[in-house]
């Protein structure tokens, strides 16, 4: 239908935009959350107070953020990419100087009535960036080197600085989601190769750099059970959390690991445990479930973008919805290092929640101005 | 150109997503293969690590039995021990609510300094013990003002109580804490690890400690990752403790208490049929209620060092030369080995010549010409040099063991000591040198070596009374009204065939009416002490046992009167004696430590007690343990 619109310097009526929106997707984006709010209930032993309640308004704050996202002209978020890329650095930059401390590392800038976290905004500015960049240089460019350092330079910039916060988890994401539009854009094999060949000896001589606390998560991920009282402790009691909840679970507020509080930070990290402990193996798979739809549309809807910028943002915000999912749930079932990742729309926590919301925003108006053709700046 | 560009940029992307997808697709089946793995593979393990994360155990210490004498009196029982206890995070601050909790407590009972140890090193959860041991009326004012005492929280604790004090402290015995030592020796029992378990540590509280105790019970309780427990899954009450009911009369024992006075003293009064003691009194005594509670250092050291050792059980554990109450063994030895009859006579001149050595009689005059019935009712220690002489060592200490002298007689307590009754070989044994015959002869008149327990002695009277029949002596009668097994039945439903010593009854006669005569003959050693109500006549024994030897420069000198000396330098007085003479019941034995002579000083003694038992006499009464019986419906009602 769009197709006839013509292609070049449309601008699509609100009326049609709100048509178009994907709602098969929200509603996938609906059920998941709902997960969450019913997990939240149960960290309250039978309450809605204090956290499923919150969640829910956050929820509902980010939806209606994620529609304004959503039916903005997917040109305009092509012509905001590197000043929102701008602002994300600058602000990053910023947490150095005037940044709350938190947990142990410097994450956040207090705005007074709210507080930012730059490395969630990042998150979704250098998909933008990047997204941008490659959809601006021909595919021979993407395959020469002097055209792959720009872009190489907008990651490794935000990892450096989220890095020195000192927040291990974030950095990893940011280099893997960019490293996701790397890929797709059609950078050569070998080049991953070469960086990961080299990525590794410098992450071991980074480790020697580490904070003690992160030196020895990484080091209690080898073997939890070696520690069971120390820092082990938490991966040991998150497994015994999954095993224990068996096919079936144990039943929603029946959960003995969650509710005696064996499980340590089960409202946000562990959370998943919690689930699987009550649900069971068939809770766990009907997460996966809705997460791999979730991930197909996003898929979906890359492959129908008629412009390269749509296909790209589509599937690195994808990807790190993805890397979301994996990094959180292999973390509480003792396969990765236990890093600070939520477990999208599911952990409690607003910064997470409105930064996927925007995210998904950001995909579903790829979906919405999918047949618009942007012609590459070169 | 710039078409096909595009074009081929469009199937990069596509081939390189569909590698994408593909491999988070590998990525996502690996999460669902290790949920695979930790909740089906592993699910077992995994819930039984959370089971032991949430389950708690708890002892629950079961009621220990009560101790009741033979008509169920509780003189063993368990008493309510009012607490109170603190919750640290029940209150704002711990030091007001001591403040406040003063007013109700007696003064100086809360040991602040140990309270706020333990509030700061347990969790402000964990209950801390702040005063034990309330009166019901203290407790209840507590529980009034608890508004104003917030984090204070009131308990009722157990404690053993012994209500008649020192009257029973030898035979009860006594509870304490669990020491590093019963817990290598005794057989494993959680209980023993309960810091607040007591188990018997003397007495029938000890031998019997096992029936006493009981079975634990099982709280099994939901605690969380700090340790404060949510709830009780599940509960499994113990199993109380048995009751044992004593074979002792607490109106008889009191009596003989009261009797002894002030004296270092040990009586033993017992059923000779039955075997029941109804009476077994060591003086001074001390109060086990201390024990249990525990007991200062200063109190611990004056029992310790009292010259007339309260702690120890004289009865059992207290080992004295018999004196003359020996003599009707050495005369039964004589007269059943044929060496004499009981028509055989010697002449006193108040001493005999043995090589060098002169054996004198008590007497110094001299007694005469005796017979046997007469030697014994005055005791003459000629008579019996003689008739030791003529049976031999070896004899007499066969016969001695017949009637239970020498050898434990398994009362069911601890500390019970063996006596001595000495033999040749014994002595080549032990000394390694030859029996003397002078030994014999002070072995005649129950010196020497011999030495023998009040109780041994009330049982030898027993045996000699019921006509030579092997009873044995039994400080418990039934547990929970179940008779114990192998007791005898008590009176009259006697059947003491298999344990007839084998003693002809003519040669005991004599001996007995010997006893007769000490107390009811008009030259009686106890003619002063016989009981004047007819029908009841008692016939005994007294003995004087020497503490020290009377040296010959003392002899010459003129031996001094027994209460001219100092007292540990005095000689024991002893009295073995029986009643009714013509249907003898109860035997008696008593011993009074430095107490001068068995006449002056243990005769009425026994005199007046076995009158009190006549008087009294239980048998007479619906014992307890056959009145619990028919409660429960069996037995023979």
């Amino acid at each position: 239908m769009l197709r006839e619109l013509g292609a070049k310097n449309v601008q699509l009526p609100l009326s049609r935009k709100i048509w178009e929106i994907n709602w098969g997707f929200v509603l996938l984006i609906c059920a998941t959350a709902s997960i969450g709010f019913l997990m939240l209930y149960s960290a309250a032993n039978g309450n809605l107070e204090p956290w499923a309640s919150r969640q829910m308004m956050r929820f509902g704050v980010g939806l209606i953020l994620m529609f304004v996202v959503a039916l903005v002209d997917i040109r305009i978020w092509l012509n905001l990419a590197y000043p929102l890329y701008a602002v994300a650095l600058i602000l990053l930059g910023a947490v150095e100087v005037m940044g709350v401390i938190g947990m142990g590392a410097r994450r956040w800038i207090d705005f007074g009535p709210f507080q930012l976290q730059p490395s969630e905004v990042m998150k979704i500015a250098i998909i933008l960036a990047l997204a941008r960049y490659f959809h601006n240089i021909g595919l021979e460019d993407v395959r020469r080197i002097r055209w792959l350092i720009p872009p190489l330079l907008l990651v490794l910039a935000p990892v450096a600085l989220v890095l020195r916060q000192p927040d291990l988890g974030t950095a990893l994401l940011l280099a893997a989601g960019a490293g996701i539009v790397f890929f797709v854009a059609g950078v050569r094999l070998w080049k991953f190769a070469v960086v990961i060949g080299t990525a590794i000896p410098a992450g071991f001589f980074a480790f020697q750099f580490l904070h003690e606390y992160q030196k020895k998560r990484v080091l209690t991920f080898l073997n939890p059970e070696n520690d069971p009282l120390g820092a082990g402790y938490h991966i040991l009691q998150s497994k015994i959390a999954l095993g224990s909840g068996g096919v079936f679970g144990k039943g929603l507020l029946q959960g003995t690991q969650s509710h005696l509080n064996y499980l340590p930070e089960m409202r946000t990290d562990f959370i998943f445990s919690m689930l699987a402990e009550e649900f069971g193996m068939v809770g766990g798979l009907l997460l996966f479930a809705l997460y791999i739809l979730l991930i197909a549309y996003g898929y979906a809807i890359a492959y129908r973008s008629r412009n390269h910028f749509g296909k790209l943002l589509a599937i690195g915000m994808t990807g790190i919805f993805f890397l979301y999912i994996f990094i959180n749930v292999a973390m509480v079932m003792g396969m990765v290092p236990v890093v600070g990742v939520p477990l999208p729309l599911i952990s409690y926590g607003g910064t997470a929640m409105l930064t996927l919301l925007i995210g998904f925003g950001l995909i579903m108006s790829v979906y919405i101005h999918r047949d618009i053709d942007i012609p590459g700046k070169r | 150109m710039a078409g096909d560009q595009h074009k081929e940029k469009g199937r990069v992307f596509s081939r390189r997503s569909l590698m994408m997808a593909g491999s988070q697709a590998v990525l996502m089946s690996a999460l669902a293969g290790r949920l695979y793995y930790l909740q089906v593979i592993h699910s077992d393990e995994y819930s039984t690590m959370a089971d032991e994360n949430r389950m708690n155990l708890q002892l629950l210490p079961p009621l220990r039995g009560r101790i009741v004498d033979r008509f169920g009196l509780e003189v063993a029982s368990n008493r309510h021990n009012y607490r109170v206890v603190l919750i640290p995070e029940q209150t704002k601050s711990v030091e007001a609510t001591l403040d406040a909790l003063e007013h109700y407590v007696p003064p100086g009972s809360i040991d602040r300094e140990r309270v706020l140890k333990d509030v700061k090193r347990k969790r402000s959860f964990v209950p801390i013990p702040v005063v034990d041991n309330l009166t019901w009326e203290q407790f209840a004012k507590i529980n009034v003002n608890s508004p104003d005492l917030p984090g204070i929280q009131m308990d009722v604790g157990s404690t053993r109580d012994y209500p008649y004090g020192p009257l029973f402290a030898h035979i009860v015995g006594y509870v304490g804490a669990v020491s590093e030592r019963d817990l290598q020796t005794q057989e494993y029992d959680p209980l023993l690890e309960l810091p607040e378990f007591r188990i018997g540590k003397s007495g029938i509280e000890k031998y019997y400690d096992k029936t006493l105790r009981g079975k634990a019970g099982l709280s099994r309780l939901e605690a969380n990752a700090f340790g404060r427990i949510i709830r009780e899954l599940n509960r499994q009450e113990g199993i109380p403790g048995n009751d044992a009911v004593l074979t002792i009369d607490k109106q008889l024992q009191e009596f003989t208490v009261r009797r002894m006075g002030t004296e270092s003293a040990a009586a033993v009064i017992m059923d000779i049929h039955s075997g029941d003691v109804l009476s077994m009194v060591s003086v001074p005594s001390f109060d086990p209620n201390a024990f249990a509670s525990g007991i200062s250092s200063a109190d611990w050291k004056a029992l310790i060092e009292d010259p007339k050792r309260p702690l120890g059980n004289k009865a059992i554990g207290g080992q004295y030369p018999p004196g003359s109450t020996f003599k009707m063994i050495v005369a039964l030895a004589a007269l059943e080995a044929g060496v004499i009859n009981a028509g055989h006579q010697v002449f006193c001149s108040g001493h005999t010549q043995l090589g060098k050595h002169r054996f004198h009689c008590w007497k110094r005059g001299g007694h005469g010409k005796l017979d046997l019935e007469d030697a014994i009712s005055q005791s003459c220690d000629i008579y019996f040099y003689d008739i030791a002489r003529k049976v031999g060592v070896d004899k007499i200490a066969e016969m001695a063991h017949r009637f239970g002298l020498g050898e434990e007689l398994d009362i069911d307590m601890l500390g019970e000591r063996d006596g001595l009754i000495p033999t040749k070989a014994w002595k080549l044994a032990v000394q390694g040198v030859p029996w003397q015959l002078g030994e014999t002869y002070n072995t005649g008149i129950g010196q020497g070596y011999v030495l023998a327990t009040p109780l041994q002695l009330a049982v030898m009277t027993a045996r000699l009374a019921n006509g030579g029949k092997k009873v044995s002596p039994r400080l418990v009668r039934s547990i929970n009204g179940e008779a114990l097994e192998g007791a005898m039945q008590p009176h009259p439903q006697l059947n003491l065939e298999d344990l007839d010593l084998g003693i002809s009854q003519n040669s005991l006669k004599y001996v007995l009416n010997g006893m007769y005569k000490v107390v009811n003959g008009p030259r009686g050693s106890a003619r002063a002490a016989k009981i004047r109500v007819e029908g009841w006549e008692m016939a005994g024994k007294t003995g004087t046992a020497q503490v020290r030897r009377i040296s010959r420069k003392e002899r010459i000198e003129g031996v001094r009167k027994s209460d001219e000396k100092p007292w540990e330098e005095r000689d024991h007085a002893l009295f073995v004696g029986y009643a009714p003479f013509d249907d003898p019941r109860y035997a008696v034995s008593v011993i009074v430590e430095h107490g001068g002579s068995g006449s002056g000083a243990a005769a009425p003694i026994a005199r007046d007690l076995l009158q009190e038992t006549l008087r009294l006499d239980p048998l007479r009464k619906p014992s307890y343990d056959i009145a619990i019986r028919r409660q429960k419906g069996g037995g023979d009602a």
